[in-house]
């Protein structure tokens, strides 16, 4: 980067800090602790469609999650953090292979009660940062306050896309079209969220009592960026495995790299971990909405 | 081959036997779910375009592509036949060149680009100059350019010209469009 593109894109960086710092505000001021658990991990979590760096014998942490449940497990009640993550080929206007994640845990919350958490910081960040909850992305009058469109996924499928993936699951069709139809066709007015995955489409969630086809997992779109995503965590170790030696007998056959299954985390599990909440929240989008940015490049330092 | 997160603007890629040349590429990926890759890419054949969407598994070919610098020396009957920095002569049909047959000049520098050995586009100089031969004469004193007249070029091309243009002007065309551009001299 030069001289004069690291200047120009100042203001966006004073946006960014006041975003981390409004965040930490909001958790500390609610209990959470901070916590950093590590970058660099001997085996990271198995998921179908996300890609590990490989950093000399080991690998780049995708997400927190694991170690974040096991402090969890351990006992922390209320936790977060926010730090770099890394995701191989991942490149786009919403893309970097190297991001910044805030991930938030509470015991004894499920998906639900981290979505009340959700819209709590976000009007709380927006606050404090544009002095208020209206904003103005790409052109379009966005209202962070007080309505957000919740919509389950069935929902929005049959209504952008004509077809049931709760139904029958096709994965092929549900990931082209979330993001060629049913993203197109969300609401840029306010946010959106998007709840109860097929099971299928979340590794990593609980399934939904009395409806056990669906997961509970929600995400949340804003200017229809994909900005958190949350669950109800899947506590059964049992389960937890089972989902992981599919994870890793599909990646092995689509060609991509299996990395061992965390048996650390199995094993905290196995302990016995109660209900739990948590959510990812991409900051780098969260800034580039604050701050008007078309692209995760005017929103980061050095990102090439 | 190339595998899809290998596509970038400006790539050639071959499918099914065609070379195409991507024109814009943009990635997109729901966090837990598979990557999307939508590519919009010209056909270097036809020159039509086309946008795709393709997901994580797909692969394509490195199209034979070699592209040589040539002047331009001297036409022979349907063929014009160019040069290169060794005076090696290479023909090349009026139907690849085009509308820019007529753009073409003496000693003219170009971009031949050959596919699997058969020329397939050649690119000219942006602008070129050339002399108008025969247009009918403008209002006096009109000087708006938003009203044109067609004008014939030296080789026979018709163009559109604004009116304050004479007969015998010098012009500048775009060669990407075939275009007027503006005047050279009267």
């Amino acid at each position: 980067m030069t001289p004069e593109s690291l200047s120009h894109m100042k203001p966006a960086l004073e946006i960014r800090s006041k975003v981390l710092q409004a965040v930490r505000d909001f958790f500390v001021g609610r209990g959470f602790v901070e916590v950093e658990t590590p970058v660099r991990i001997p085996d990271p979590a198995l998921e179908l469609y996300i890609d590990a760096e490989p950093s000399g014998g080991a690998y780049l942490r995708t997400s927190p999650e694991l170690h974040m449940k096991r402090l969890l497990a351990a006992g922390y009640e209320r936790i977060f953090q926010i730090g770099p993550c890394f995701r191989r080929g991942e490149r786009g206007r919403l893309h970097n292979p190297e991001f910044t994640m805030l991930e938030w845990y509470r015991l004894n919350a499920d998906y639900n009660d981290i979505l009340m958490d959700t819209k709590m910081l976000i009007s709380s960040v927006a606050r404090k940062v544009l002095g208020g909850t209206s904003l103005t992305y790409k052109g379009v009058q966005i209202e962070l306050m007080p309505v957000w469109e919740c919509l389950s996924v069935e929902e929005a499928f049959l209504l952008h896309a004509g077809w049931n993936p709760v139904k029958k699951y096709d994965a092929d069709r549900f990931d082209l079209d979330l993001v060629g139809k049913v993203e197109p066709g969300l609401s840029l007015k306010c946010p959106v969220v998007l709840k109860d995955y097929p099971a299928e489409a979340a590794a990593l969630a609980r399934r939904k009592p009395g409806m056990e086809e669906v997961a509970e997992r929600w995400e949340l779109y804003i200017a229809g960026m994909e900005i958190v995503n949350a669950f109800s965590e899947l506590t059964d170790p049992v389960e937890q495995r089972r989902r992981f030696e599919e994870c890793a007998a599909e990646r092995a056959k689509a060609g991509r790299d299996v990395y061992r299954l965390d048996e650390e985390f199995l094993k905290a599990l196995e302990k016995g971990m109660p209900d739990a909440g948590g959510a990812a929240l991409g900051v780098d989008r969260l800034v580039m909405l604050l701050a008007g940015a078309d692209s995760i490049a005017g929103v980061r330092a050095f990102c090439s | 081959m190339y595998a899809v997160g290998d596509l970038r603007k400006g790539l050639k890629i071959e499918i099914e036997g065609v070379p195409y040349l991507i024109t814009e590429y943009s990635f997109l990926k729901p966090g837990k779910g598979q990557a999307v890759y939508t590519v919009r890419m010209k056909n270097l054949l036809t020159g039509s375009t086309m946008t795709k969407s393709y997901r994580s598994n797909e692969a394509f070919g490195e199209p034979n592509i070699e592209e040589k610098e040539l002047r331009f020396s001297y036409k022979e009957n349907d063929d014009f036949v160019f040069v290169d920095e060794n005076y090696e002569q290479f023909s090349i049909s009026a139907e690849v060149l085009g509308n820019s047959k007529f753009f073409l000049a003496e000693d003219m520098k170009v971009n031949a680009m050959y596919f699997n050995g058969q020329p397939i586009e050649v690119t000219l100089p942006f602008f070129v100059e050339k002399k108008i031969i025969f247009t009918e004469p403008g209002a006096r004193g009109n000087t708006a350019t938003n009203v044109t007249k067609p004008a014939t070029i030296e080789g026979g091309y018709e163009i559109h010209v604004p009116l304050f243009i004479n007969q015998g002007d010098t012009v500048r065309i775009d060669t990407r469009t075939g275009d007027y551009a503006d005047r050279v001299s009267k």
